[in-house]
């Protein structure tokens, strides 16, 4: 079976359709009848934290907050293989074909391979981890995602002694994924870690979102999450994981080096050379919050770059 | 007796209508849910780019006139350039409420440190004259000339908000581009009807020098 523990979700679970509509309609309705002052203070309490993901038992590496809907985290993407609109992934990639699907992992590795996607995610236990993500325009959810550590498949492999950073590439398929007749990017989208980063314990391969498989447009079938790093290096619809001894090229890195560093570490003190990284608007949220130092996740990362200037290293 | 006044009576307040159609629809996406999850990004870009589009409008009256003839056309460039600054007094509402909460500080630290809002925040000054101008009484207190001068600042404008539009995305600069060569487009109209003159001056010169002219 693919994606493990999928048919546990049950409806009820998942946020009811009427209850997040209802809320967002009134955030909306306030908002634009310019009323919207109090539109975060007045929203009822019961219709705010009542349905948690997963439901009951909170996992060591969940937040506290409230995830976003399925429909936000399905219909607000940045995904510019479909197209550089947030609403073009939902739209733009039904036809992309996730299955069959196969991952080469190669490089600096004892055992290089080349994985059906279920052999890929046998042999670990899939977990559900609600996360922050921050994207670096400025905006941001929270996605209880199913996946398991991307360590668990580095050890699987055995790195030699040369493997110091790890470097990721996206499927390539311009026929299914109109966004890449396009030249707005290099392609295919490439991304990379420094080990330690691929190795800590909160960077995950997700396969999964609400339980459910992820969604074409979230970067089906397999992708990767970092929470403490903005949005864009979470490389989505993985086909080649490459350890090598030198730090790889990024795509935006490549599309503009100035703007967009090798790191790309949530940071509120180091803004975008065009707009502050102080602040970001949680998606359903009326107001702005103030964006946290490693998008919150400090406490398990921060020692990776201690000594780094971080202005230099952004 | 007076004919009828089509332009007047009807193509008027017929635009008139045309121009609040994405006003009226923005406000009809939000109260129904049919805006993006982050409806106040859609109500920032929405506004921009209705605001860039007027602009662009305002700039084709004259050579619309010109080509078709039709001189009512010249009638409508007032209103079409007032709504050009009622799209951006929205977008600039939107900004320092929805977006900034009236934090002044950070404001003016965005004001100052971001080139593509700087770029914005002048085009948007630059309009404000222009529309306090655009009445009869102002016109005749400016007189024709003065008024004509003043007004050409909606080049300086639209090219600010065409680069403000531009600075502000993060690749993909297909559209802009579009706005960019339309504006292209009726700057070089302008161009060749400024020199027309001029260079009938130069061609009927060198047939009078020309030997053996006709």
């Amino acid at each position: 079976m693919l994606i493990k523990k999928a048919d546990e979700l049950r409806s009820s679970e998942i946020t009811p359709e009427s209850l997040y509509r209802g809320r967002r309609a009134f955030i909306r309705a306030a908002a634009l009848a310019g009323v919207g002052l109090v539109a975060g203070s007045v929203l009822p309490a019961s219709a705010r934290g009542q349905e948690r993901w997963p439901r009951g038992k909170k996992g060591p590496y969940d937040t506290d907050e409230e995830p976003n809907t399925y429909n936000d985290i399905t219909h607000y993407n940045n995904f510019y293989e479909f197209g550089t609109d947030k609403s073009d992934p939902a739209e733009y990639s039904g036809s992309f074909k996730p299955l069959p699907w196969s991952v080469r992992i190669e490089g600096e590795v004892k055992k290089p391979a080349t994985y059906s996607l279920e052999e890929l995610v046998k042999p670990f236990t899939l977990e559900d981890r609600i996360y922050r993500m921050r994207c670096v325009e400025g905006w941001s959810m929270v996605v209880p995602w199913r996946g398991f550590p991307l360590a668990d498949l580095i050890k699987r492999v055995q790195p030699t002694s040369k493997a110091k950073f790890v470097a990721f590439e996206t499927v390539l398929r311009p026929s299914e994924m109109p966004g890449q007749r396009d030249a707005v990017l290099e392609w295919p989208y490439v991304e990379g870690l420094r080990m330690d980063e691929a190795l800590n314990s909160l960077t995950l391969l997700v396969t999964g979102l609400y339980g459910k498989p992820l969604p074409n447009q979230d970067g089906a079938p397999i992708r990767l999450v970092i929470p403490w790093k903005y949005g864009f290096k979470g490389i989505k619809s993985i086909v080649k994981i490459r350890l090598v001894e030198d730090q790889p090229p990024t795509t935006w890195n490549i599309a503009n080096a100035h703007e967009y560093g090798f790191y790309s570490n949530v940071n509120p003190e180091v803004d975008h050379p065009r707009w502050s990284q102080k602040s970001e608007r949680r998606i359903g949220e009326f107001f702005k919050r103030k964006t946290l130092m490693f998008n919150g996740y400090a406490d398990q990362v921060a020692q990776m770059y201690s000594g780094m200037d971080l202005r230099k290293y952004f | 007796m007076k004919s009828f006044d089509w332009t007047r009576r009807v193509v008027k307040p017929a635009v008139f209508i045309l121009c609040l159609v994405p006003l009226l629809t923005l406000v009809f996406d939000g109260l129904t849910g049919r805006l993006s999850p982050n409806p106040i990004s859609d109500i920032t870009d929405l506004t921009g780019i209705w605001t860039l589009r007027f602009l662009v409008i305002t700039l084709s009256v004259t050579p619309i006139r010109r080509i078709s003839g039709w001189s009512g056309a010249a009638r409508l460039r007032r209103m079409l350039g007032l709504f050009a600054f009622f799209y951006v007094s929205l977008h600039f509402l939107t900004y320092i409420y929805l977006d900034k909460f009236f934090d002044l500080d950070d404001m003016i630290a965005d004001v100052s440190k971001r080139p593509f809002i700087t770029v914005g925040f002048a085009s948007f000054l630059l309009l404000i004259p222009l529309a306090v101008t655009s009445n009869d009484r102002m016109t005749r207190w400016l007189g024709g000339k003065r008024w004509k001068r003043l007004h050409q600042l909606i080049y300086i404008i639209v090219v600010g908000g065409i680069i403000h539009y531009t600075w502000r995305l993060k690749a993909g600069y297909f559209r802009p581009g579009v706005y960019a060569a339309i504006v292209g487009i009726l700057f070089l109209y302008r161009i060749i009807v400024a020199l027309r003159p001029r260079l009938a001056k130069i061609q009927g010169d060198s047939r009078q020098n020309a030997p053996n002219a006709a």
